[in-house]
């Protein structure tokens, strides 16, 4: 048996487990990560518009604050998410997106003067102020008060990816290319690292550590429709859940982004919007505004995406032979700010639509994009039940996101964490009291288990189809599972999904070799799959309210009196067909934002019963703190304590000066 | 996306061949299938895997053009397959991996591995004066026209064409490659990297950097980035010379 011995194993080579490989590595530990794919080419990638952090250097971000970004992420997640968490982000992504422009991301500047913009529909000039010129900009995006979204024209994903993930070269950090982890080796208390497979050469070893940090990405492939890479698939979500002891939070909270384009799925940034782009319907009318007064196209995604679908319900979408779609006006940006700004929107459209929207509207519809749901951690990172499991970034539920995910806030949330939690790890492997020793036994146990379960795919004589039970599932998810959801569709949903997970113990392989083999990886690939759709779904129908972009037309207001909880959904045993769920209350008399209106979107909710009394203090505190913003917020609710220590502190802005 | 009902028959006529496979020889094997409207060759080779040869090996990820993954010889030209529309091909569609590279199987190649070579030999990241950077503070500024350069080449997806399409490369192994060249100049161009041209002289001042490339700028054709390689490498070859003679 093969045994590779690390301090830190990172499952995941995108942008939050390579900022947290970083991270332990400069703490003096070893860090190896295991990636599927060449790291740059994870889909840390693909994130287009912008990071958020609420620098304030434009005139229309002038008097952001992490207060500012704090409420905004918070109403956001529809009081979701958990408010400490929010805080420890909003007050580390500007030391995040600084030490990115320190180690080379090419961050758009601001330039002085005068600069004409588009707003509302309206071309407007605005005055940029001389001492902002050549700072990071922002620019607007959805569900914000300020524009906050930090941006490298809209390849910033990209642009961040080459430089953390060159920076981890220059940190002599090693990337096991092609290797797929299949199972985490545990005694149902303690991780001790990972069953490993080569996917080049099918080999399975071990590979065993101090600390294992879950950080592989989202879910989006148990969807026929998203705007996710192949690559996510959820596994690193299944490799948790199949601990039996390690919890999944809120899995049914998934985002559709409003403009994927039709019907290929391929997503356009936000950003298109926020620099001024309409959303249009079959007459060409701009319908946002009939819905949204207040936010328009730049409501939270969750909002926009039901609206559009709501639109061409009434029968104003585009007919296409692919089926109906809504249209993406950015013709009034001009050519020069599409070929600046919006090249890769350009790129896209060109290839894939054959379209110049430079002159033409791109035909869009809402896709599958993000899992607000993962690894439930603590504020830490670290998992609370299983002692040495760690996780950051989209796979993690630590939970800054709550019900619904704000643009922006994804590849912010990646390095944010990715320092975080590689503070977390590094700490935890400087105790000499977390040195595991390894039970090489258990280890040899696991090793063989897996071992076992790929031969029973090449020689176990099953018939089923893989292909077919995941081209279902996916199916399914999207018809039944989807933007807009009723127990009815659900269940039924639940029901199929584990027919299929039954269907697929039986899977056969037509090409059975146990090397390089795209069969056999789809094979063990898609029992995990379908194992986190049965989270998601069946999360999705025992939540009777709406919340973010979990929307139940048969209970269609957000119930704060019985649904202010977090999902906890645990796999007990193998034969298990559906998740275990526990909830975890959300306490209200903590929170520095109690509940109410998003601002956007339904007004009517049911409150909490201790909404009015914790709103009432929160006014009382704010009153007697009201000159001095840090004060107020330490009265309302601490947090700082939370943060590793290099971490803290003020962050520095033109109105805020040290 | 234009109405078209009767579909084609495509071929497919991909290069099969498993060096881990004990006797395995290169040949071709032909695939057909009926062409959908807006179908891509991920699309295609999708279908194929799943209806047909679940064994073909080929790289996908981000099947939208930005992640560098699926670069193959199509017709006999290095591009991105995601991307390329089999309505602009003829129905013969040829495809081969990207020479160059180590080969895994079939249209699969370890271009990862290249790059990881690539990065660590010429350090393809910012060499700042000092380490600790106070985060709370204000960035530093930069010139917004000079932080527009720098994201132009920074655009690169070191998806491996340029490397397949060199005539250099070919010749020496270890040919740092356009994708190599326009990182130098990337960063020579970054004012936060503080290496001095005679620093960039040690990492490409040979036959395995500027002074290696043949002028046939296959690359600057080839690039699906449409980087501006051909006057890069020329500029960088001019900065070379002047280090390599008065440096």
């Amino acid at each position: 048996m093969k045994i590779v011995y690390t301090d830190v194993l990172v499952i995941g080579g995108g942008l939050a487990g390579l900022r947290l490989a970083i991270g332990a590595k400069r703490r003096g530990h070893d860090a190896l990560i295991l990636s599927l794919v060449p790291a740059k080419r994870s889909h840390s990638k693909a994130a287009q518009g912008g990071m958020q952090a609420s620098l304030g250097n434009v005139i229309k971000g002038q008097g952001d604050t992490e207060d500012v970004h704090f409420e905004d992420t918070v109403r956001g997640s529809d009081w979701g998410a958990d408010q400490e968490v929010v805080r420890m982000f909003v007050n580390t992504a500007p030391k995040a997106v600084r030490e990115l422009a320190a180690w080379g991301v090419p961050w758009s500047r601001v330039r002085k003067g005068d600069r004409d913009v588009i707003m509302n529909g309206q071309k407007v000039t605005i005055t940029e102020r001389d001492e902002a010129h050549g700072l990071i900009a922002q620019r607007d995006f959805g569900g914000t008060k300020k524009w906050r979204t930090c941006y490298a024209a809209d390849g910033t994903g990209h642009s961040m990816i080459n430089t953390v993930a060159d920076q981890a070269i220059a940190d002599s950090i090693p990337v096991h290319e092609r290797k797929e982890a299949l199972a985490l080796i545990h005694d149902g208390s303690r991780c001790y690292g990972a069953v490993v497979r080569d996917l080049v050469s099918g080999e399975v070893s071990a590979y065993v550590a101090t600390a294992t940090a879950v950080c592989t990405g989202g879910a989006g492939r148990i969807y026929r429709n998203t705007t996710n890479a192949v690559i996510c698939e959820g596994i690193g979500h299944a490799l948790a859940l199949e601990t039996g002891v390690s919890a999944l939070g809120n899995m049914e909270a998934v985002q559709f982004h409003p403009t994927g384009i039709f019907p290929a799925g391929i997503l356009v940034t936000e950003g298109c919007r926020g620099d001024g782009g309409l959303l249009k319907d079959v007459d060409g009318h701009r319908f946002m505004p009939d819905y949204e007064p207040e936010k328009k196209e730049l409501a939270s995604r969750d909002v926009v995406s039901r609206r559009m679908e709501e639109h061409i319900k009434k029968g104003k979408g585009h007919k296409s032979r692919f089926g109906e779609h809504i249209w993406l006006d950015i013709t009034q940006l001009g050519e020069k700010h599409i070929h600046t700004n919006l090249r890769e929107v350009w790129d896209i459209c060109h290839y894939f639509l054959g379209v110049d929207p430079v002159k033409d509207m791109i035909p869009v519809r809402p896709a599958q994009h993000y899992t607000m749901g993962g690894v439930r951690t603590d504020p830490s990172g670290q998992s609370p039940t299983l002692k040495g499991l760690f996780s950051a970034g989209e796979a993690a539920c630590w939970d800054m996101h709550g019900f619904n995910r704000l643009g922006g806030n994804s590849v912010a949330e990646t390095v944010v964490a990715g320092m975080i939690v590689g503070e977390t790890v590094a700490d935890y492997c400087d105790s000499l009291s977390n040195t595991p020793t390894v039970p090489i036994g258990l280890v040899r146990e696991f090793v063989e288990r897996e071992q076992a379960k790929l031969e029973a795919f090449t020689k176990g004589g099953g018939t089923e189809d893989a292909s077919a039970i995941k081209g279902e599932m996916q199916d399914l998810m999207t018809a039944k599972v989807g933007i807009f959801r009723t127990g009815k569709d659900l269940e039924e949903a639940v029901d199929k999904l584990q027919k299929l997970l039954v269907r697929s113990r039986r899977i056969g392989l037509r090409s059975p070799q146990l090397g390089a083999n795209p069969e056999l990886v789809t094979a063990y690939r898609v029992q995990r799959m379908l194992r986190i759709a049965l989270t998601v779904a069946y999360g999705a129908a025992v939540r009777t309210e709406s919340r973010g972009a979990h929307f139940r037309e048969d209970f269609p207001r957000r119930n704060d009196a019985e649904w202010l909880k977090r999902t906890l959904a645990t796999w007990k045993g193998e034969s298990d067909t559906l998740p275990t769920l526990a909830y975890e209350p959300l306490d209200v008399a903590r929170m520095e934002l109690p509940p109410g209106w998003r601002g956007y979107g339904a007004k009517d909710y049911i409150d909490h019963p201790d909404t009015p009394e914790r709103q009432k203090a929160v006014e009382a505190i704010r009153a007697q703190h009201a000159s001095d913003r840090f004060a107020m917020q330490k009265a309302l609710m601490p947090y700082e304590h939370l943060l590793p220590e290099v971490l803290r502190g003020r962050n520095e802005r033109i109105d805020e000066r040290f | 996306m234009a109405d078209n009902d009767s579909h084609r028959k495509l071929r497919i006529h991909a290069l099969r061949y498993n060096p881990a496979k004990a006797g395995d020889t290169p040949r071709i094997q032909t695939y057909e299938l009926e062409e959908a409207p807006g179908m891509t060759l991920f699309i295609a080779l999708s279908e194929i895997r799943e209806k047909q040869d679940p064994s073909l090996q080929f790289d996908f990820v981000c099947r939208a053009g930005i992640c560098g993954s699926c670069g193959m010889m199509i017709n006999g030209r290095p591009g991105l397959a995601c991307r390329t529309v089999t309505k602009d091909l003829e129905a013969d569609i040829s495809l081969a991996p990207l020479p160059v590279f180590e080969l895994i199987g079939d249209l699969s190649v370890n271009s990862g591995k290249w790059m990881r070579g690539m990065s660590e030999k010429l350090e393809t990241w910012v060499h700042a004066q000092e380490k600790a950077i106070d985060l709370k503070r204000i960035e530093e500024p930069m010139d917004p026209a000079l932080a527009e350069a720098v994201y132009e080449l920074d655009r690169c997806i070191e998806c491996g064409c340029c490397v397949a399409s060199c005539g250099t490369a070919r010749m020496r192994q270890d040919f740092v490659g356009a994708v190599g060249l326009n990182k130098i100049a990337r960063f020579r161009l970054d004012p936060r990297d503080k290496r001095a041209d005679a620093d960039f002289y040690e990492l490409v001042g040979d036959d395995n950097g500027v002074f290696g490339c043949m002028s046939l700028l296959a690359c600057h054709d080839v690039c699906p980035k449409n980087l501006p390689l051909q006057t890069q490498i020329a500029f960088l070859r001019r900065k070379m010379v002047v280090q390599g003679t008065q440096g």
